[in-house]
């Protein structure tokens, strides 16, 4: 019995299927990436886990079938949607609707709103539209994170963060070791280090169901060498971080990567992809580092 | 956490006060309702006769009357663009994440914008009153009282309409033109325009007074004048079946429980089927 068992669900606009007879089990602990195109289903899925849209089929939260929109299960889960909405209401009344409607901790929204550095009560009587695009997705993701929710369902959530609140983000997200996730996110790497599960829509069904923590298991390590085009400063200390060992005036690296940290490394090389003029990363190297 | 259904209405009307108390819709419409009367207080319509009203009566037929006018349009136009200009906004999708109930979240609403309505209109009348007391005028109180029962039952029906045609229009356009159609059928079917029609076209005067009965708009107007002028000679040979069938005390209390009845009965409607459809 999952946290989530989804049994042939299928949502219908008119007569296109967005959603056609997907099933899926989401486990308590399970990190999971949702990547796809746009049109995949990603935010249909979303909407009818929170109980937005009617379907057919079958949503059971720890094995009990739940009514379409159930508040109780919703409790468990925390949202941050892909577009903040214009609510008209001051910042503070969200914070406390959310402090009193779903259980957000006061002090918790303002030790993650510092983090995301948001100062609370500089903001706390402007109308929520009012902020920027970043303030506002900061703001939405303070309270989807001091929320003591089982489940979190982030649609995009990093798409109106400036890189730095994205990588507090990321690390906040990182911090929650309590709860499932479910993220929606076009960049994969963004949040490869997040996830332990990544899960691909094509046409509302899922056509990759990867468990990398089954692959890349912890403890075990593969052999990655790097050639680069020429020397660069930033991303060299960047591969001394993960232990590697320079020599050819910076131009060649090697090191072991643990394998449960494949997917994050691999999103280092992504933001480096253009300096690079070789790469092994030899899986048949299973050794302990 | 809110947990009883109790808190949970409390927690969205609260909710919906502080956002529509910010919202300009709500300044224009009580500048209107409070300017109207203070402009009629201006200009001496209290001081002028007509048909034998004087003093604080002369002045509380006039402002119910041009209110009848203003109140019924702003309240559908406005409310008939809430619920589907925040589902097309995504308002909803981020709201309807948080656990509270679909019958709090609507009813919350309902209720916060039916207060947010009557306000303005209380002020109005709480400042002729004010104003009759300076001037020395004698207070009509049972007539102050009986219109703001008038307004809030006019109210609460369109509120409810507002509420249902919101939750059934897929756009915000759809639901303007819906809300303007409908309350120019009823500006239509008021005594002076459709139904002298009918009566000249030699209709059967029954389905013609069935007609004006169950339009809200004709029961506050007739209400409203049935409390001025108890025989209704305002209001022709109709008064006779109005009379005979109802009474004053009955058409009065005709005139606060239908519409009243009848917006709630729009407004559960529309929770209905704002339940049984997709809500985003």
């Amino acid at each position: 019995m999952g946290l989530i068992d989804i049994n042939g669900l299928t949502k219908r606009f008119e007569k296109r299927a967005v959603l056609d007879e997907l099933t899926l089990s989401i486990n308590a602990g399970d990190r999971i990436a949702l990547i796809g195109s746009n049109g995949a289903g990603k935010t249909t899925l979303f909407r009818c886990l929170l109980g937005h849209y009617r379907y057919q089929g079958n949503v059971q939260f720890e094995g009990a079938r739940t009514a379409r929109r159930d508040v109780g299960t919703l409790a468990r889960i925390a949202f941050v949607p892909q577009l903040p909405p214009p609510l008209r209401l001051p910042v503070g009344d969200l914070l406390r609707f959310a402090e009193k409607g779903a259980g957000a901790s006061a002090a918790g929204m303002q030790e993650i709103a510092g983090k995301m550095g948001i100062d609370l009560d500089e903001i706390r009587n402007r109308p929520f539209y009012r902020l920027s695009g970043g303030q506002k997705q900061k703001i939405l993701v303070t309270v989807a994170l001091a929320r003591d929710a089982d489940l979190l369902i982030f649609d995009e959530p990093a798409a109106n963060l400036d890189p730095a609140a994205r990588a507090v983000f990321i690390d906040l997200l990182a911090e929650r070791k309590d709860c499932s996730m479910l993220i929606a996110s076009h960049r994969l790497e963004e949040v490869a280090s997040l996830v332990n599960r990544v899960i691909e829509l094509d046409r509302g069904a899922v056509v990759l169901d990867d468990s990398v923590v089954d692959r890349l298991k912890a403890g075990v390590f593969r052999q990655c060498r790097i050639g680069l085009a020429s020397a660069h400063p930033t991303f060299g200390a960047a591969l001394l971080d993960w232990g590697f060992t320079e020599t050819d005036e910076g131009r060649q690296y090697a090191g072991k990567i643990p394998a449960a940290d494949t997917l994050r490394f691999l999103g280092l090389l992504s933001r480096y992809a253009s300096l690079i003029e070789h790469l092994s990363l030899d899986t048949s190297d299973t050794g302990k580092g | 956490m809110t947990s009883s259904p109790r808190a949970s209405l409390g927690l969205m009307f609260r909710l919906e006060l502080t956002e529509s108390l910010r919202s300009r819709w709500f300044h224009f419409y009580s500048v209107v309702l409070i300017g109207l009367m203070l402009l009629l207080i201006l200009t001496g319509v209290s001081e002028s006769r007509v048909l034998g009203f004087t003093g604080l009566s002369r002045l509380l037929v006039t402002y119910i009357q041009i209110a009848m006018a203003v109140l019924p349009l702003f309240i559908i136009v406005v409310t008939a663009r809430s619920m589907v200009g925040d589902r097309e906004a995504g308002n909803l999708e981020y709201m309807l994440a948080f656990p509270v109930s679909l019958s709090a979240w609507f009813w919350g609403r309902f209720f916060a914008r039916l207060v947010l309505i009557l306000t303005p209109v209380l002020i109005a009348l709480a400042i002729a009153a004010a104003y009759g007391a300076v001037k020395g005028h004698e207070i009509p109180w049972n007539h102050v009282m009986l219109y703001a029962g008038l307004v809030a039952a006019l109210s609460t029906c369109f509120l409810g309409l507002g509420f249902l045609l919101s939750t059934i229009s897929r756009s915000t356009e759809v639901a303007l033109g819906a809300s303007m159609v409908i309350w120019l059928l009823l500006v239509a079917l008021l005594d002076l325009l459709l139904l002298s029609i009918m009566i000249r076209s030699q209709f059967p005067p029954e389905y013609v007074v069935g007609i004006a009965l169950a339009n809200p708009l004709q029961s506050f107007r007739t209400a409203s004048m049935i409390l001025f002028d108890p025989q209704l000679i305002l209001l022709g040979p109709a008064s006779y079946v109005i009379l005979d069938a109802f009474g004053v005390v009955g058409y009065v209390v005709w005139a606060m429980v239908y519409p009243t009845i009848l917006g709630l009965l729009f407004a559960a409607l529309g929770y209905w089927r704002f339940k049984k459809t997709d809500l985003v």
